[in-house]
């Protein structure tokens, strides 16, 4: 009985200082109210838009008024034509993408990390981090016109090499490639930045006393320089992985024409055409919806088993 | 004697590294000259393309030095009203938008940064549960819909007024670089957390400030995809979405032929292929040279916002 007097006193005491805390630092809640509020409004309020992914929508009645309909726009989804379409090109870009423009970054960094002279290690990575600081539209549109099948400097090659040129842009078998190639030439320096911080913090003494041991180069790398990098492999990947069929629109929407659609036609594209074009709203939202929910238990898996293999984790 | 010896070893096994160190020189620096190549060589060539003569450069001639070099290309692109009316637009957008970012950003990162700030834990969860689920493109159209600010200025300003991740970066710099007994300090001084922030913390924080407005400030000046969805006025359009006109839907403004040349010269001209892809290549400079000449100043600016960043989530 007095315990529990006593409990409560202690309760209440830490509430009211609690709330003197709150009180005394007032000016903090102030700092973070606009981002709080930017969230709630941009990002939150949206969520609950959601929901018509169940309803019919209907523009003059709103998000309530609209009827429910249930999972109708789901087995509409599953049942379309393009659905087993989109979903097989959205996996086949982004795994390629992830199986071939993973490890490039890391090997690159651990290839600059062993130039010894500082001038030029500066020089090749400022040269290296130039193409992700073009914009997307550009990287596109250097894209056809470099592939451009009469005028393209890319066939001009082929053809000096006694070959024909190559529709690439026309070809469906191509995009995957066209992509993930030219995505790889954007962002391989960019994504190999956090590489190079997590090696400069390598220890020397480590590495000197590999070195009277007998150790060769690649022996250092391998027993030294790449397990430093194991940690940072592992958060990205499991990021990555989250992201598998979130195959970003910007740039497939850039690159793909009538000719090519049967492979590039990805869910993000599909989503953006049904919504905004045909205005097929709560169609479009169910696309999204089932999108999101993959990738979420997409990421969990990639945390989970990372967790038991490995030991770093997202959470 | 037994010196002499292991001197001998030493120099003999030195000599065996020696010889294999060699060998992965060799290919390391052939992989890294041929990757430098790569990554360089379309900038270049576009580079080269715009000055050239369009027949060199469409036969294939130009490989890398321009050939019968001239501005005419650039003359063509800066006669194009579009692409000033874009190049205004995308300056206001990102120096207006990176300062909404930063005056954002910035500060709630400090306040979360802060032990004193009870809850902090919930509200960064809050932020960071945004970053793996969201409504989806139809829900937020349609919220800025009801928020009457589709087609506006705003919306361009203010759709990514916060970015998590950028977030999470300037807070691990607070925690990291600013001794929480300066916080303490402060406080006992007599000051306000507003007035520590603005006369102790800012001060101390440019490494952090220059990394963000890069971030924020390559964002806003490389974006389309919003101004795609929310902006229908061709007047408010960025330089991006008219570089989409030229570039990939191959659709020169008619502004061009209005002013100081004749329609029929201006139309025989764009119908050739050639010259339209030599105005392509022009545009591609003309939008990229900003970001090219900016970015390698502030290269150890962001090298050390990615090891900030990078230390944990």
């Amino acid at each position: 009985m007095e315990k529990a007097i006593n409990n409560r006193m202690l309760k209440k005491n830490k509430n009211k200082k609690l709330k003197k805390r709150i009180i005394k630092h007032w000016q903090l809640y102030v700092m973070i109210l606009p981002a709080v509020i930017y969230l709630i409004i941009f990002k939150y309020k949206p969520m609950y838009g959601v929901i018509i992914a169940f309803k019919d929508f209907d523009m003059r009645a709103g998000i309530m008024g609209s009827t429910w309909v249930g999972f109708d726009n789901f087995s509409r989804l599953f049942s379309s034509y393009w659905f087993p379409i989109i979903l097989k090109n959205t996996l086949t870009i982004s795994l390629l993408s992830l199986v071939i423009g993973f490890p490039i970054p890391i090997i690159l960094a651990l290839m600059v990390n062993e130039i010894k002279n500082e001038k030029m290690k500066h020089t090749f990575q400022t040269v290296s981090y130039a193409p992700h600081f073009i914009s997307i539209i550009v990287v596109c549109g250097m894209v056809t016109l470099f592939l451009n099948p009469s005028t393209g400097i890319i066939n001009k090659f082929l053809n000096l090499l006694g070959m024909e040129s190559v529709f690439f842009m026309q070809n469906s078998g191509m995009f995957k490639w066209v992509y993930v190639l030219s995505g790889i030439w954007q962002n391989v320096g960019w994504g190999a930045i956090i590489y190079f911080a997590a090696l400069s913090g390598v220890d020397k003494s480590l590495i000197e006393s590999a070195e009277i041991d007998g150790a060769n180069r690649l022996q250092k790398i391998k027993y030294i320089n790449f397990p430093v990098l194991i940690p940072t492999m592992t958060i990205l990947f499991i990021l990555r992985c989250g992201q598998l069929l979130g195959v970003g629109y910007e740039k497939v929407y850039l690159l793909q024409n009538a000719t090519n659609i049967s492979a590039s036609e990805v869910i993000s594209t599909y989503v953006y055409k049904m919504g905004l074009i045909n205005s097929d709203f709560s169609f479009s939202t169910a696309v999204g919806l089932f999108n999101s929910i993959i990738n979420a238990i997409i990421l969990i898996l990639a945390n989970r088993i990372s967790r038991k293999v490995g030991k770093s984790s997202l959470w | 004697m037994a010196n002499v010896v292991t001197r001998h070893k030493r120099k003999k096994t030195r000599m065996k590294i020696h010889g294999s160190d060699l060998a992965f020189d060799i290919i390391n620096y052939t992989l890294l000259v041929l990757s430098f190549i790569i990554t360089l060589y379309p900038i270049l060539f576009v580079l080269s393309a715009s000055i050239s003569d369009p027949d060199a450069v469409s036969s294939g001639k130009m490989f890398l030095f321009p050939i019968n070099p001239s501005l005419e290309g650039y003359k063509y692109v800066f006669m194009q009203k579009d692409i000033w009316v874009g190049y205004a637009n995308t300056i206001f957008y990102t120096v207006l938008g990176t300062l909404i970012n930063l005056a954002v950003t910035v500060p709630c990162a400090y306040a979360l940064s802060r032990k004193n700030l009870a809850g902090r834990k919930y509200i960064m969860l809050l932020f960071i549960f945004t970053m793996y689920f969201n409504g989806g493109l139809i829900p937020s159209y349609l919220n800025a819909n009801s928020l009457h600010l589709v087609d506006t200025r705003t919306i361009m300003l203010i759709s990514g007024a916060v970015s998590v991740f950028n977030l999470i970066v300037a807070r691990t710099f607070f925690e990291n670089t600013i001794p929480e007994q300066l916080n303490e300090a402060a406080e006992i001084d007599g000051c306000g957390d507003f007035k520590t922030f603005t006369k102790i913390i800012l001060p101390l924080s440019k490494p952090i400030l220059v990394v963000l407005m890069l971030y924020y400030g390559v964002g806003h000046w490389n974006s389309y995809f919003n101004a795609m969805i929310y902006l229908k006025d061709h007047a408010k359009f960025p330089l991006q979405l008219i570089l989409r006109e030229i570039l990939i839907l191959s659709s020169f403004s008619s502004d061009i032929m209005t002013d100081s040349m004749s329609p029929e010269a201006m139309a025989a001209l764009l119908e050739q292929q050639d010259t339209a892809n030599m105005l392509k290549y022009s545009v591609i400079v003309v939008s990229t040279l900003p970001m090219m000449i900016i970015y390698p100043r502030l290269q150890k600016y962001f090298a050390k916002g990615v090891m900030i960043g990078s230390v944990k989530g």
